[in-house]
């Protein structure tokens, strides 16, 4: 059993970074992300983890050394926060492309103007579609647990995919809460050494990320997709094997209450919490409500969700704008995952928390009462609204 | 391996193009050096031609080529290979002699 240890989340994160005994870090430190840069090289620095910290002058650096290394064989790691994954997003689609199973834990910030270091999703929806597994997470341990899942998953010779892990900024970062840490033989258990499938090597020489002309470009993305996809049994397999290690169980869609309800909310990363606590109380006065946290972002869980959501109505919560578009991007995906099925669930989306804006309980119920009262009787397909927005008219 | 790259790049003649299950793992290249195979000399309009009268075996053409496929020749002269020629022209710009001229390629 591992031992429980209260300690600020961010801290937690960059200790089970090395309890993973990661061989490369590479990052530039950005608010909120900054503690888990900050930890990771003191214990380098100290020599408590046999690991090379190479301070780049920026994230597109970050991510290129990470890519090298991780092409020459090493178990690497970076993280970084909104602007600094806008700076290295050339190169986020680069890792994926090359297959290469780089850890990334993105600390969720918006994006600017107005300049604002506080949580939302912005950043993680700009990276929607780089071919990354997504994962967001809702607390510390989860964070901590998710470390070990994702070099496990990512470097599954059946993957060999870069794995991004969601928390949220402040709200999750820079919470002091307990973890319960695993010992090294549940590390050891769980998460084998890495064994690249190529690697770059003077005696065995490869070429990593060459030119291809327009005949052979589709199929590589085509294959890439492929493997996206294909990356679902391992993931479960790995939730498996963790419950069988630490006892927790993780699913790709977490539910509450889903059964016995008629209107679900759908969340992803911290809301969820808070989420529960609003259900509990309109469960309490009788309604009849539950809540999904969407924990697999890519690649995205049809069957569950499709499942989960079958006669029921949804009120999803988005932490970013698709200015111009349909709402938020998670409703956007939750209404297309829903397309051509029969009845499909109505979907009224908020769009609220953005840059760390409390979304308190009190909320959540005034939501529901809004979209019981008003919207699911007049939904339309564009159906969203900026919950909490101060307006004139 | 050599029949592999060329179907790799789309260059083969057969048009026998790789499926995407045939690729490796992030479309890694496994047979290194191969570029050697690649013939970019498809890629001319012009072709440099010498004039071995008015060459005085100075080199510049052989120093100056982007695409080292100026050689030498054993008995001194420079002559272009045409499998990897390009029809850039810098060769028939650089030399001091104005012994190469761009012909169009038929």
């Amino acid at each position: 059993m591992g031992t429980r240890r209260g300690l600020e989340v961010s801290i937690a994160a960059a200790e089970a970074v090395a309890m993973a005994d990661v061989d490369v870090v590479a990052a530039y430190p950005i608010t909120p992300q900054t503690h888990i840069v900050e930890h990771l090289a003191e214990l380098v620095n100290n020599g408590e983890l046999d690991a090379e910290f190479i301070p780049v002058e920026s994230e597109h650096s970050a991510l290129s050394v990470c890519i090298g290394a991780s092409a020459a064989g090493a178990r690497t790691f970076t993280c970084t926060s909104a602007q600094g994954l806008a700076l290295m997003n050339e190169i986020v689609y680069i890792a994926s492309s090359m297959r290469l199973p780089i850890v990334m834990i993105l600390a969720n910030r918006s994006l600017s103007a107005p300049l604002s270091i506080w949580n939302d999703h912005t950043d993680a929806m700009s990276v929607r579609d780089t071919g990354w597994i997504q994962v967001f997470t809702q607390n510390g341990q989860e964070v901590f647990d998710h470390v070990f899942f994702a070099y496990r998953v990512a470097e599954d010779p059946k993957v060999s995919c870069p794995v991004m892990l969601h928390m949220d900024g402040f709200i999750v970062t820079h919470v002091i809460e307990p973890v319960e840490f695993w010992d090294k033989e549940q590390v050891k258990q769980y998460l084998p050494p890495f064994k690249p499938l190529f690697r770059l090597d003077p005696d065995v020489p490869v070429t990593m990320g060459a030119f291809a002309m327009p005949h052979l470009y589709t199929e590589a993305k085509v294959a890439q997709d492929i493997a996206l996809r294909d990356s679902m049994p391992v993931i479960l397999s790995a939730w498996d094997e963790m419950e069988k290690v630490v006892g927790r169980r993780y699913h790709p869609i977490e539910t509450y209450h889903t059964d016995d309800s008629e209107i679900l909310f759908v969340v992803q990363g911290s809301f969820a919490e808070t989420l529960q606590m609003a259900v509990d109380e309109l469960r309490a006065k009788g309604e009849a409500v539950g809540s999904m946290m969407l924990r697999l972002w890519r690649p995205f869980p049809f069957e569950e969700f499709r499942t989960h959501t079958k006669g029921k109505k949804l009120i999803v919560i988005d932490r970013a704008i698709s200015f111009g578009g349909q709402g938020g991007p998670l409703a956007i995906e939750l209404r297309s995952a829903l397309y051509g099925v029969d009845k499909a669930p109505p979907i009224m989306d908020y769009i609220c928390g953005l840059a760390s804006r409390d979304v308190t309980v009190e909320d959540f119920m005034k939501m529901y009462e809004m979209a019981k009262s008003r919207f699911f009787r007049s939904i339309t397909q564009e159906g969203f609204e900026f919950y909490g927005a101060r307006s004139l008219g | 391996m050599k029949q592999r790259y060329l179907r790799e790049v789309g260059m083969n003649s057969t048009k026998e193009f790789l499926a995407w299950q045939e690729l490796d793992v992030g479309n890694v290249v496994v047979n290194p050096g191969n570029s050697r195979e690649y013939k970019t000399g498809d890629w001319r309009s012009q072709r440099p031609v010498w004039d071995f009268e008015k060459c005085i075996l100075c080199g510049m053409c052989y120093a100056f080529c982007p695409d080292a496929a100026v050689k030498e020749r054993a008995d001194g002269y420079y002559e272009a290979d045409y499998f990897y020629c390009k029809g850039c022209g810098i060769c028939a710009e650089e030399c001091p002699k104005k012994a190469i001229t761009m012909v169009e390629e038929g």
